[in-house]
């Protein structure tokens, strides 16, 4: 057990890692409030075009919608990240990262929007539209608020997902939490920053898994 | 040269793509054969686990939900690593591809569980009421009465989810797991060109668009009418 707690536990070694886990999870925050503004407005722009139902818009829509959502996040990054430079494009890993998170989130928020803005039934932008709005009104002050509190919890669910996603950061060398848990590892041969790592996303995280499956639990219930 | 050439050369280099295309090849069925692996084992743990929730025993109940957070919470590459990583120092040291297999297997079976779980809660209580008094055991409710249309209304998140945590597989990579993107990646060092990449790129998408597709289609199939 003594051996046990050395080994993942170790308080030594968590404390010697601490200042550097600490701007781990500073620059993960950062991440998190680029990317997830960035992928909401990029869902809001790909739902409110999917309103237009002209195979000129609908079919390239979904073909980048489902391209983005087919390819792994992990792979659009490492894909971005070797092969801008060849491109003589370089950006750095900042750059990349919130290249490839906008591209792949934003595709996720538009998917949920997108269903959240076709459970408005019809009459409510025709009621809006009769009483001498205009269509861009109809769509930011009557459906878009209501779509999203229809689908409220996906939102949420797909924010946790973001979160929960920078951490792929660490392969294209971002230091972030994961990136310098790893790094205080190989210096110190002891996985406990690692575990460190993993506590500090849980009480960072677990909040919002509760009160997402609250939200999941009385969504299905409302059914 | 000009630049549309310099850009086929440099992303769609035929020399390149094809001495690196075998690999690419072994690489995609390593992958497919991870992610099936992830698929049984994660969805049948899930469900074992929303059907041990339905029996009602307290302490145990609470035990499977702290697990289910702590699996939902947690980024799926920080198990990954801590179990590649962290294992070794207890003697057990699993390879990469077990790692990536148990870590995906955890959150995949905590999703599951939660998604099965609520579709449980989701059938109404005089469902259970008029099976239990039609003379039905509990286990005989629950397996051919609840479960039943429980499931029914779990196929369209499951199986989104399901899909999402198998693009996990492109995590074994970190973990030295010789599947598409770690082949391809080593290959973009050997050869100084990022061709193998592309190569991996379509590899993920035979794969994964037939499947976003097949979710897209469950999707509207299984749609309760509101």
């Amino acid at each position: 057990m003594d051996e046990f707690i050395a080994t993942f536990f170790n308080v030594e070694v968590i404390r010697a890692a601490s200042p550097i886990l600490l701007q781990g999870l500073w620059m993960t925050l950062l991440l998190v409030l680029v990317a997830v503004p960035l992928g909401i407005a990029g869902g809001v722009l790909l739902a409110v075009l999917s309103v237009f139902r002209h195979p000129a818009v609908r079919w390239p829509l979904i073909a980048w919608v489902d391209f983005f959502r087919a390819f792994p996040p992990l792979v659009l990054l490492v894909f971005i990240y070797a092969g801008l430079p060849f491109a003589g494009i370089e950006i750095g890993a900042f750059g990349c990262v919130a290249i490839g998170f906008f591209l792949n989130t934003s595709s996720y928020y538009g998917e949920i929007l997108r269903a959240g803005i076709e459970s408005i039934p019809r009459g409510q932008v025709e009621a809006a539209r009769s009483t001498g709005l205009s269509a861009a009104q109809t769509m930011t002050w009557v459906v878009l608020p209501q779509a999203v509190r229809n689908v409220l919890p996906d939102l949420v669910s797909n924010t946790l997902e973001v979160v929960k996603l920078t951490s792929i950061a660490s392969v294209v060398a971002l230091p972030e939490l994961l990136f310098q848990a790893r790094q205080a590892q190989s210096v110190t041969y002891n996985p406990s920053p690692i575990v460190a790592a993993a506590i500090i996303y849980f009480l960072l995280l677990w909040p919002f898994v509760r009160l997402l499956s609250r939200l999941e639990h009385k969504a299905v219930a409302r059914r | 040269m000009d630049s549309w050439d310099r850009f086929v050369f440099t992303f769609f280099n035929a020399q390149v793509m094809a001495t690196y295309l075998p690999r690419i090849v072994e690489g995609f069925f390593l992958t497919v054969q991870l992610a099936l692996l992830i698929v049984i084992s994660g969805l049948a743990l899930g469900l074992l686990l929303a059907v041990v929730r339905s029996f009602g025993i307290r302490p145990l109940n609470w035990l499977i939900i702290f697990l289910v957070d702590l699996f939902r919470a947690l980024p799926p590459l920080v198990i990954i690593v801590l179990i590649y990583f962290g294992l070794p120092s207890l003697g057990a040291a699993p390879s990469g591809f077990v790692s990536t297999w148990i870590s995906l297997t955890l959150v995949l079976a905590a999703f599951a569980e939660e998604i099965v779980w609520g579709g449980i809660l989701a059938v109404p209580k005089g469902q259970w009421e008029a099976a239990r008094s039609t003379g039905l055991g509990f286990a005989t409710t629950l397996t051919h009465v609840v479960l039943p249309q429980a499931l029914r209304l779990s196929i369209p998140p499951l199986t989104n989810r399901t899909i999402a945590i198998t693009k996990g597989t492109a995590l074994g990579s970190v973990v030295a797991v010789a599947e598409i993107l770690s082949v391809a990646s080593g290959a973009v060092g050997f050869s100084s060109n990022p061709s193998p990449l592309t190569l991996g790129a379509i590899a993920y998408l035979i794969l994964f668009v037939p499947v976003v597709a097949f979710g897209r289609w469950v999707e509207t199939r299984f749609a309760w009418k509101r």
